[in-house]
């Protein structure tokens, strides 16, 4: 019974997690990179607006994911302008961007409040159990979940671009002496981050739930933010932790499924708690790996 | 620590680079007016004057990172702009920092090759790797490649600063007092490498304030006072008294206060076999043993990063010992608060005043009333006896009276100093503890301080004095302490005060033969 | 002048707003005479203002507090919530408790929930395991499902079984209301919780002891200031401020405790502080700023079927505004 939950769960945690992991990737560049970004909820919003809405028009959930990254790019350049350009407090800013990001997706979205959207095509691996199935679901964004974290890996660790940026999250005076552009960097690095956030909405939005509906994406940005520290800044770690914790989410509903009378408000607040539960276990060492310049404002000579 | 003065100096031609009718200013002060300053190649040109006088500012401005506000810069003969200190770096200039601008967290390899110019986006590892340890060997030095720069020694750091900069193409390097985090052993390293870089045809620029560095490796000395060249001279000419003359201009000499002989009361600091953690980034302390009597003041030599801060730390009470004890006048206070200790009379001096010992958004008065639980008055605070205290303070220890209720970041660097001794001092501590306290400041407040606590300590307070500065430390204690890398590497009377012996403790002997 | 940049970027962002309704079809300058009609043109729409300023207000205050000490409390949602929950609580627990004790009872558990609420933040902060602000935005994710578990459950109201709420309280744990409108104590509550905390903030050893650590936190420690001691009191305090809002809306408006007790007066709180920075009269200046923008919302609701949240955009804009427009603006010390 218990291997049964255990393995129907972790193939739902797929679906759940890979949305998760995207905007953990996005956000463990921009911090990377010096910037910590609370407002990544409001960007995935918007994606997941944008995306619901580009698919209802034109038909096609590719376009959907397309609108969905330039929302999520084009509402993060405000926030990159405040935070670069203008050296504004990090976590002010980004929860302004959260404001912004929660009003435009409502009014991207409200003419598809509540609309069935025939979403991302997938393919669904069935495997029955005993009781019920385990029902992995591949779309386009799950395939391309691990190629990312792969892309982000090396972007990071094997290229000019992000050994200059990781210098800037660390040292921007240093990285300045070696003749870094921490404006162009940070904007990029912010610039990415809104692009994985945005497809990590849409993926919700056409992956999952199939519509539309205010604030759905439910403090998940949130979460993301804590899996970077808890993964360490390191990529691969990220899937580890996605899939952990779209496990949460994955295990309430299949503990609802299974009949088990538990309130739903408790299971919904599986993921808060564990997010809030494992934060002690990144531990000293965890902290110690965050890039030493991170929420920052450089007031440098430049 | 004499250059190899056998391989001939290439012959000097035009200057790599020179500088000229270069002024800057910052607000109101002049921080630069040079009419001309040039390097040659094959040539180590130093860079002599006091603090403040101005050479970090003309060799920033060498390298792009500050722009004149008038005058010109030729590379070669050439007039250059320098907008940046990659535009620097493009045209051959290199500058290894007093702060070194190795980023900790990344590994040696990472630090070199972010430096590097015209490298493909993706980075070729192996071939990167090989270039880097051929010319590391060039300069006779071999290191992992694989560590974090955070973990080396400042000598190892600096030489990969340098290496950084040759590797970058630098023909011209600018080196900030190099030798401030060096031990006096280190220093040979030191300039043999700059003894191999000049043979090669290297300019070289030796920014510093020792009198007997500049003897011993420049071929040319060019002084610095007050933003101005106020002469430039061969070392063949130059002796100290005229290189004297030169930076202080019938001032004097810094006048040495002379310990006086004092009689010591009975233990008011001791530590035994004291062991802490290590928290963050923090040296552990190993087995730390130590005690400073009443109207003692005992000094402690280190090169940096060799526990002395979290010495400091833990006698002030921002730490615990995890092992051990730490009596103060025979009690047992290991576990006091920060607050209790201030209150039983232990006081503070740092480096950094504005950082570390005061508030500088608030006022000096609001700054001299914080934490005193003798000026709260009800839920508030006794303002009038505030004033008054802190005015007879000032004026008892002959600094000038700043204005109360100026915020204390309007103020400058020796007066906030001046500021903080004054509360410190106001209220005749038993125990001071004084971490670099002249860091950074002008002769005259520099001076100020040390006639302040030598004065404490003769009206019976322990003053634990720990500062880079070896003449400071020889003039001012009755004893000396070595420390290196978190333990009491020596101990010295004052009859055995020598550059060398204390040298050797603080690097090791054992590296000492090595570096030799 | 401060207080003339401060208009013109508000008016920037108003007009920003404006032109993303026009692009989105709707009409912004209909919407902002029909919301300055409703306003100064009726009782109900100009007391419903003071309605909302009182929560403002209060929310504000929250962030404030642990803000003069450098901690970012953004937990000001979810510790309305659990002030009102709390409150709830005690006033169906205590219901036939005499009146000279269930209104303070209810009243004193209100604040104790927010600032329970807010102590979990504190305590792993002081603990070094999380930065406040990531750890008090997931607690207002949970605060309102914790309601929601309770007003479907224990507390579920035998007369509604439709629309989940809880039972009414009874009159002795409701505050006061100024009759034929919604004006009710809370206010009072709030101008008391302002003026207080301006009183020490200025006046008392505490209030420079805490803009001491705000201004530097080590110096302050090496001091022998009890920094940690002071993270933990501002966040309680802040925090049970926040919970005495959330007892208000429980008490003075609803009645009773619903879902929805909040529509974001948290968040609203956060962006009041912001701009307003330490001065108690800003405080005052941005709530009823904020209580107008919220009067828009409705108005764009009603009138042209746009969401409220959008009005969402309008709060960014102007917070945005504010920190774009040079290196010290905005700043919360």
């Amino acid at each position: 019974m218990i291997a049964v939950l255990i393995v129907a769960t972790l193939a739902a945690s797929v679906a759940a997690g890979t949305s998760l992991l995207y905007a953990t990737l996005g956000e463990i560049v921009a911090e990377r990179a010096g910037v910590i970004n609370l407002g990544l909820e409001g960007v995935m919003l918007v994606g997941a607006a944008a995306g619901c809405a580009a698919t209802s028009v034109t038909g096609n959930p590719y376009w959907g994911l397309l609108a969905a990254v330039l929302a999520g790019a084009a509402i993060s350049v405000v926030f990159a302008y405040a935070v670069v350009d203008c050296g504004a407090n990090q976590l002010a800013a980004g929860l302004s961007l959260l404001f912004l990001g929660l009003g435009v997706s409502a009014l991207i979205g409200r003419p598809y409040s509540g609309a069935i959207i025939h979403g991302l095509p997938s393919m669904s691996l069935r495997a029955p159990l005993e009781q019920g199935a385990a029902v992995l679901s591949v779309d386009a964004l799950v395939l391309l979940a691990l190629p990312a974290t792969a892309l982000v890996w090396w972007l990071l660790s094997a290229t000019r671009w992000g050994l200059r940026l990781r210098a800037v999250g660390e040292n921007p005076a240093a990285a300045f002496a070696a003749g870094c552009n921490r404006r162009r960097l940070q904007y990029q690095a912010v610039l990415l981050s809104g692009v994985c956030s945005g497809l990590a909405g849409a993926h919700i939005a056409l992956a999952v739930a199939f519509t539309w509906a205010e604030g759905m994406t439910g403090g998940r940005g949130f979460i993301a933010i804590a899996l970077v520290m808890f993964a360490r800044w390191n990529p691969w770690a990220a899937v580890a932790g996605a899939l952990v914790f779209g496990g949460a989410e994955a295990l309430q509903l299949q503990l609802q499924a299974s009949g088990l009378d538990v309130s739903p408000f408790l299971m919904n607040m599986l993921p808060y708690v564990l997010t809030l539960a494992v934060l002690p276990l990144t531990g000293r060492a965890g902290r110690l790996a965050a890039p030493a310049a991170l929420g920052r404002p450089y007031t440098g000579v430049e | 620590m004499k250059l190899d003065t056998q391989r001939p100096a290439r012959e000097a031609s035009s200057p790599l680079i020179s500088a000229h009718n270069i002024v800057k200013r910052f607000g109101n002060l002049t921080a630069s007016d040079v009419d001309l300053f040039e390097v040659r190649s094959g040539e180590v040109h130093g860079l002599l004057g006091e603090n403040g006088a101005g050479k970090s500012t003309l060799s920033k401005i060498l390298y792009g990172y500050y722009r004149p506000d008038s005058g010109e810069i030729r590379v070669e003969g050439s007039p250059v702009s320098l907008r940046s200190p990659a535009e620097a770096r493009a045209l051959g200039i290199g500058m290894v920092f007093q702060d070194f601008t190795l980023i900790p967290a990344l590994s040696v390899f990472e630090n070199i090759v972010l430096f590097m110019q015209g490298l493909p986006r993706v980075l070729d590892r192996r071939a990167l790797q090989k270039q880097i340890a051929e010319a590391a060997a060039s300069l006779g030095t071999s290191m992992d490649l694989e560590v974090p720069a955070g973990a080396l020694s400042a000598g190892d750091q600096q030489k990969i600063e340098i290496l950084k900069q040759v590797l970058a193409g630098a023909r011209v390097l600018i080196l900030d007092e190099p030798t401030k985090v060096l031990a006096p052993q280190e220093c040979s390293g030191l300039f043999a490498t700059l003894a191999e870089l000049r043979s090669r045809g290297y300019g070289i620029v030796l920014i510093t304030h020792k009198l007997d560095e500049v003897l011993e490796a420049a071929d040319r000395i060019s002084v610095m006072r007050k933003g101005r060249i106020a002469g430039v001279l061969d070392r063949s000419a130059a002796t100290q008294a005229g290189l004297l003359a030169l930076m202080f201009e019938g001032r004097g000499t810094r006048e040495m206060t002379r310990r006086t002989a004092r009689s010591f009361g009975a233990n008011a600091l001791e530590l035994r076999g004291v062991c802490t953690d290590d928290e963050g980034h923090a040296v552990p302390l190993g087995d730390v043993s130590l005690r400073v009597r009443e109207g003692e003041i005992l000094g402690m030599a280190g090169i940096a990063g060799s526990g002395q801060r979290e010495l400091g730390a833990l006698v002030v009470g921002r730490t615990r010992p995890r092992r051990g004890t730490k009596m103060l006048w025979e009690q047992d206070a290991g576990e006091w608060s920060i607050a209790r200790l201030r209150q039983s009379g232990v006081a503070f001096v740092p480096e950094n005043p504005l950082e570390i010992a005061c508030v500088g958004g608030l006022s000096v008065a609001e700054n001299f009333a914080l934490g005193e639980r003798r000026y709260r008055r009800g839920l508030g605070i006794d303002w009038p006896r505030v004033q008054a205290d802190a005015g007879s303070a000032f004026d008892r220890f002959g600094f000038p009276r700043p204005p109360l209720g100026a915020g204390m970041r309007t103020l400058s660097g020796g007066n906030v100093q001046r500021a903080v001794m004054a509360r410190e001092l106001a209220n005749r501590p038993r125990l001071i503890v004084a971490l670099y306290p002249t860091r950074g400041l002008d002769v005259h407040s520099a001076q100020a301080v040390r006639d302040k606590l030598c004065a404490s300590a003769g009206e019976g307070a322990a003053v634990l004095l720990v500062s880079e500065d070896l003449d400071e430390l020889f003039d001012l204690c009755d004893r000396l302490v070595v420390m290196r890398r978190g333990r009491i590497a020596g101990e010295f009377e004052p009859a055995g005060y020598a550059p060398e012996a204390v040298g050797a403790a603080m690097v090791g002997a054992a590296e000492m033969q090595r570096a030799n | 002048m401060q207080i003339e940049r401060t208009f013109w970027k508000v008016l920037i962002a108003f007009a920003a707003f404006g032109l993303v309704l026009l692009i989105a079809g709707k009409h912004p300058l209909q919407a902002y005479a029909d919301t300055a009609v409703f306003v100064l043109g009726s009782l109900e729409g100009f007391t419903e203002l003071f309605v909302r300023m009182s929560p403002l207000v209060m929310a504000a205050l929250a962030v404030s507090i642990p803000a003069r000490i450098g901690l970012f409390n953004v937990g000001g949602e979810g510790q309305i919530y659990m002030g009102a929950l709390f409150a709830t609580g005690t006033a169906l627990c205590l219901a036939h408790a005499p009146s000279w004790l269930l209104l303070p009872a209810t009243l004193a558990s209100g604040f104790a929930g927010g600032a329970a609420w807010a102590l979990i933040p504190a305590l792993m902060r002081i603990k070094g395991v999380a930065n406040e602000a990531i750890t008090t935005l997931l607690l207002n994710y949970i605060a309102p499902l914790a309601v929601g578990y309770m007003i479907f459950g224990p507390w579920r109201s035998p007369e509604s079984l439709s629309y989940p709420q809880s039972p009414k309280l009874v009159e002795g744990a409701r505050l006061a209301v100024l009759p034929g409108t919604r004006l009710h104590a809370g206010l009072l509550i709030a101008a008391a919780c302002l003026a207080l905390c301006a009183y020490v903030l200025y006046r008392t050893r505490w209030g420079l002891e805490m803009r001491a650590i705000g201004g530097n936190a080590l110096a302050s420690q090496h001091l022998g200031l009890p920094v940690r001691s002071y993270i933990v009191a501002c966040m309680a305090i802040g925090g049970g401020i926040a919970g005495l809002a959330g007892m208000a809306e429980v008490s003075a408006i609803q009645g009773r405790l619903v879902a929805e007790i909040s529509p974001g007066y948290g968040y609203m709180g956060f962006l009041v502080a912001w701009l307003a920075g330490p001065s108690a009269a800003k405080t005052v200046a941005m709530a009823f700023l904020f209580a107008f923008i919220s009067s828009v919302g409705d108005v764009l609701q009603i009138t042209q079927g746009v969401p409220f949240a959008v009005v969402n955009i309008l709060m960014a804009a102007i917070l945005f505004s504010v920190l774009c427009g040079g290196k010290r603006a905005g700043a919360l010390k």
